[in-house]
């Protein structure tokens, strides 16, 4: 999907204006991914639509909450660190043993956008479970915007996206250089599935999980579709198996029967024993 | 928490030195790397020296190599700050004895996230990996 040109035109001159960023002609997918949630929240129906009423009516706050949409990028390598040390200190090691008769793991990045979580964890396994390497271990990502879940297929990313969160040495290991960019291997690009889906539509063709990132979207949804969601996340874990929330997100309140679990520095939930 | 800046082009330099003070530390600067080893060697002891790759007299590598040859100098955390960005590359000056890499261009909190990963305390920038750069 692209936003119309005239809207794409108007971004561009704003953000230039008021952050001396530029954007270029190939990030409509990042409008996208960026305005979609305000777009949600004010009840219009895309990206293209929040720009429109933007013009529409100049209203400052709205330029504002797009600038910052448009200039605020969250996605990075091994985000916040601590969940990442917790699954290789205590979330992974439990679950490899406990599925050592199956040999199988599945882990799923629900919101993955362009594909720095699921990789970090591919490449985390990859480092420190060797032993996986003989396992059927299904690495899903799905994201609502197919353009970024393209991008995240692509495994292929700028300097500036390389510096952020990658340590240097994971860089040298498991990374080409593509022109500008930086293309992780083959070895590991082909463990991950990458596919759209759609967090608030109906749950179906995913297999069950033993692991669910799902860090930082539900803040996005109201409380009813935040609920439905949860919901349907506790019916695709495995029993026993992990759910990995934002920092600032808690499904207290929402939904019931999911117990907390401190490991590591970071809070994960799990489905409470019936 | 003192800081080396080594980098042939000043107005690199003042962007960096700005940076790192705006993160509490006291800098200096060394416009290449036989400066810098000059330096070093007379008795300054910087906890952390950002190094540039491509230098005159003596390259940010070469800095390296020399730096870790002595262990007076061991404690000193080194970060390369380099366009020099392919892995093997990136694989050799790790090698060589650089602690991180970071790749120009770059942005404020990605010097941060890099000073966190190596265990300086960068404020919460640093600490979350995540500060909200502008990547477009």
């Amino acid at each position: 999907m692209t936003v119309a040109v005239q809207e794409f035109e108007f971004l561009k001159e704003l953000l230039h204006e008021r952050s001396a960023i530029v954007l270029s002609d190939d990030k409509h997918y990042l409008v996208e991914a960026r305005l979609a949630p305000i777009a949600r929240d004010l009840g219009l129906e895309s990206a293209e639509a929040v720009v429109r009423e933007l013009r529409r009516t100049g209203n400052r706050d709205l330029r504002d909450r797009l600038v910052e949409a448009m200039t605020t990028n969250e996605t990075s390598w091994f985000r916040d660190m601590h969940p990442f040390n917790a699954l290789r200190d205590v979330i992974f090691p439990e679950l490899i043993e406990r599925n050592r008769p199956s040999r199988n793991l599945a882990i799923w990045s629900a919101a993955c956008s362009t594909g720095q979580e699921l990789y970090s964890i591919a490449l985390l396994l990859d480092v420190h479970f060797p032993e996986l390497e003989d396992w059927r271990v299904t690495l899903v990502g799905t994201d609502l915007n197919a353009a970024v879940v393209k991008r995240a297929a692509s495994g292929s990313y700028s300097g500036l996206e390389i510096n952020r969160g990658l340590p240097a040495a994971l860089i040298a290991r498991y990374f080409t250089r593509d022109g500008a960019n930086f293309t992780v291997d083959e070895r590991i690009r082909s463990r991950t599935r990458f596919q759209q889906f759609n967090l608030a539509g109906p749950w179906t063709s995913l297999p069950r999980f033993d692991l669910i990132l799902l860090r930082n979207v539900l803040i996005y949804f109201d409380l009813g579709t935040r609920r439905t969601i949860l919901e349907a996340a506790m019916r695709q874990l495995i029993p026993g198996s992990y759910l990995s929330l934002g920092g600032a997100e808690s499904p207290n309140g929402i939904v019931d029967g999911l117990e907390t679990v401190m490991a590591g520095g970071a809070t994960f939930f799990r489905p409470e024993a019936r | 928490m003192h800081a080396l800046i080594v980098d042939d082009s000043r107005s690199m330099r003042a962007i960096l030195g700005r940076i790192l003070r705006d993160l509490g530390m006291d800098t200096e600067e060394a416009s290449d790397g036989k400066m810098a080893l000059e330096r070093l060697l007379s008795g300054g002891r910087p906890d952390l020296a950002l190094v540039d790759w491509h230098m005159p007299n003596m390259t940010g590598v070469e800095l390296v190599s020399e730096v870790r040859r002595r262990p007076e100098l061991a404690e000193m955390t080194i970060v390369m700050v380099t366009s020099e960005s392919g892995p093997d590359e990136i694989g050799a000056a790790l090698a060589a004895g650089a602690d991180e890499y970071l790749i120009k261009p770059f942005t404020r909190d990605a010097i941060a996230a890099k000073l966190a990963m190596v265990g300086i305390d960068a404020g919460p920038l640093g600490a979350t990996l995540s500060g909200g750069d502008s990547l477009l």
